[in-house]
């Protein structure tokens, strides 16, 4: 948005005054927003975080990638007269009229001390680390109260019921927030026993891309070392011509399609 | 030496277990059948029939000390033989209630060994954490 | 016939013998168990206080799955799931005041109004298949082999949710009758195998299963017939203890009532998982030429 102002701006300056001041006269909607319980006014359109920027907080330390992922900055609000509790990311959402918000950048949650390598790809590895999984009641608030969507009461039934791949793939877009453990009647650590879940799951149960080693072991055998010094021998120019020249998969084709040049396929 | 009053029998503990364990205790004529049908009670210090009893009279510190009613395996019994249809099985619940609902569990998952949370079914953990945690 | 099915945590994990010799013989008997594609635990008991509800949402959750994929009824094989599914469905469809809290509170799933029937396995034998159906289909009938139908607490108390008759229950009876087999009634069949105190006391469990296993002993049983994974664990694990306490215990093989079924259906000794059970049954159940090749028919396609 700024680069667009400073744009008209400087056009409205090379086209004489009146374009200046018509540019400049651009207002902004303002709307109350709740922050800590304290009214303020933002401009609409704002996400919470740059609202929260906008009043005059700052985010020091922790918060965050700004791009949806990191989980720093998970936010509860409310809207008036209405009981349900909404959640959202700051760096995501976008701020409504008179949203009563606050901030949960962390929440204390029992994280399991393991060695990784000494487990077996088995549930009752996650039961032994994490037997507080036994005090789940399905009330479903974790999965209520998650902004990704994850469906965390399904993954804790999955882990419960020994299917750990199952949990693996609920959890997966888990950014470890920990709006779930806050509001878990059964105090479970539901992002850290998925965790788990993952990390079972990803080393030792899914089944390993056997081509993905074998390209490894070809590279590390020096396969392609010939080809790419013969690469960096070449000027510029040579290069160009190469790289018009490749030879390009089609976009519609088979999976045994195959280059006319088979020189450098991992076999 | 036990005080028997009606300021006991009508206490806020009495109130309680009515309100959300039912008025059924009332019904109790002491004819022991609980007692005598309940497998657990070789383990209990105050049989079933006595702990209906002393709830009857409102005597929750005489309950509170007793290990009966954390000893106890739900298991119906008491409740489907009762000539009078007293909910016993019901009751001991409440009763575990009274004291979890004020955040003191009874049994501590911190205690169990590792390798019995492994080799324990599923069913046996959350039955337990159910009935004996709060 | 198909009947939406409720397996419970356990039979997935640590009672899947339960789940696969079921699955199995009520294919062998034309009947489809289709599990519910979503579902959660249970929460294996059920609540008994007047004014907790949080802990019907668990097993309510699992029947308005059931009604969602547009089943009128479910079955389960685990006691436990059945007895607190049962209780709960019970609740819902006798306080219409709870009710409409619970399906307040649950504001993302539809209302329930108790609208599927919750039933056991062995009430679609009785009822669904019928022992005379049953009996017809039996391959290699049970002969000489002598089963204590131990029932458990769950399937018969408290009464609402009873699938039999609480003090005189005859339904494993004559289904193991219908299997060919001889039962041997005893007076511990339906006594509490201690339940979750294997958890907290399970030096008084001990007492329990003694309790139990003597009494089918001294009466003459071989082996135990069961539906409940808890009892399996318990009176199994026990047999240990009570062996070292009395120079006279003779271990008892404890099996569940579909391992039998599917057994005497012809499915063969594979289809039984009889190699997940606590006490191996096979050395006994080879004794009694029960496991004899010739028997073994291939399972119903």
């Amino acid at each position: 948005m700024s680069g667009s102002d400073s744009e008209k701006q400087t056009k409205g300056a090379t086209e004489g005054k009146v374009e200046e001041k018509a540019a400049v006269e651009v207002v902004e909607k303002m709307i109350p927003v709740y922050i800590m319980g304290k009214r303020y006014e933002v401009p609409e359109g704002l996400t919470i975080m740059k609202a929260m920027e906008y009043a005059g907080f700052k985010f020091i330390r922790g918060c965050g990638c700004r791009g949806g992922i990191c989980g720093a900055c998970a936010t509860v609000y409310r809207k008036p007269g209405d009981y349900h509790l909404y959640v959202g990311l700051a760096c995501q959402t976008v701020v409504e009229p008179n949203m009563y918000l606050a901030q949960i950048p962390f929440y204390p949650a029992n994280r399991a001390s393991y060695n990784f390598d000494e487990l077996k790809p088995e549930p009752e590895e996650i039961f032994k680390l994490y037997p507080e999984v036994f005090r789940c009641v399905a009330c479903n608030t974790c999965t209520k109260v998650c902004p990704m969507n994850v469906e965390v009461m399904d993954v804790i039934a999955a882990i419960k019921r020994g299917d750990i791949a199952k949990a693996a793939a609920l959890s997966f877009d888990c950014i470890q927030c920990g709006l779930c453990a806050s509001r878990c009647m059964g105090e479970l650590p539901q992002y850290h026993i998925a965790q788990l879940a993952r990390r079972l799951y990803g080393s030792k149960i899914a089944p390993r891309a056997e081509h993905l080693s074998d390209a490894v072991t070809a590279i590390e055998e020096g396969k392609f070392n010939k080809m790419l010094q013969e690469l960096m021998r070449l000027g510029i120019e040579d290069l160009k011509i190469l790289y018009q020249a490749r030879e390009l998969e089609p976009e519609m084709t088979g999976e045994d399609w195959q280059p006319a040049d088979k020189s450098h396929l991992v076999e | 030496m036990i005080t028997i009053s009606s300021k006991k029998r009508r206490s806020e503990f009495a109130e309680k277990l009515k309100e959300i364990g039912g008025e059924s205790m009332s019904l109790c004529y002491q004819c022991g059948q609980c007692s005598a049908t309940c497998p657990m009670s070789f383990a209990m210090d105050i049989p079933p029939r006595q702990i209906i009893h002393l709830v009857q009279l409102g005597l929750e510190q005489e309950i509170a000390t007793s290990k009966t009613m954390w000893v106890c395996a739900s298991c119906f019994e008491c409740s489907a033989r009762c000539p009078r249809g007293v909910d016993i099985a019901k009751i001991m619940e409440v009763l575990r209630l009274m004291t979890l609902r004020k955040s003191i569990d009874h049994v501590e998952l911190s205690d169990i060994p590792q390798d019995r949370l492994a080799e324990l079914p599923q069913i046996a953990l959350v039955s337990c954490l159910r009935k004996l945690t709060a | 016939m198909r009947i939406s099915y409720y397996p419970g945590c356990t039979l997935k994990t640590k009672s899947k013998n339960l789940e696969d010799s079921a699955l199995a013989s009520m294919a062998a008997l034309g009947v489809e168990l289709v599990e519910l594609q979503r579902w959660n635990c249970c929460g294996t008991v059920y609540s008994l206080a007047d004014d907790d509800l949080v802990h019907h949402l668990a097993p309510l959750r699992n029947l308005i799955r059931a009604k969602e994929e547009g089943n009128s009824k479910v079955v389960t094989l685990c006691a436990f799931c059945y007895n607190t599914l049962q209780r709960a469905n019970l609740l819902v469809r006798n306080d219409p005041e709870k009710r409409k809290t619970i399906n307040s509170f649950m504001d993302e799933e539809e209302d329930y109004e108790g609208e599927v029937e919750v039933v056991h396995l062995l009430q679609v034998l009785r009822d669904d298949v019928g022992w005379e159906k049953l009996y017809e289909q039996i391959k290699l009938p049970l002969k000489g082999l002598k089963l204590a139908p131990y029932y458990g607490c769950t399937l018969l108390r408290p009464e609402e949710a009873a699938i039999d008759h609480v003090e005189q229950p005859t339904i494993l009876l004559e289904l193991l009758q219908t299997l060919g087999a001889e039962v041997v009634d005893f007076p511990a069949a339906a006594k509490c195998c201690g339940s979750y105190q294997i958890v907290s006391n399970p030096e008084f469990v001990v007492d329990c299963a003694s309790n139990i296993l003597s009494s089918a002993l001294r009466c003459g049983a071989e082996v135990l017939v069961t539906s409940c994974p808890l009892c399996d664990f318990n009176l199994s694990q026990m047999q240990g203890e009570l062996a070292h306490r009395d120079s006279e215990f003779r271990e008892m093989p404890i099996l569940y009532f579909t391992q039998l079924l599917a057994l005497s259906l012809g499915l063969g000794p594979e289809a039984c998982r009889f190699d997940l059970n606590y006490i191996d049954p096979r050395p006994l159940l080879k004794s009694k030429g029960l496991l004899n090749e010739k028997h073994v028919t291939a399972a119903k396609g």
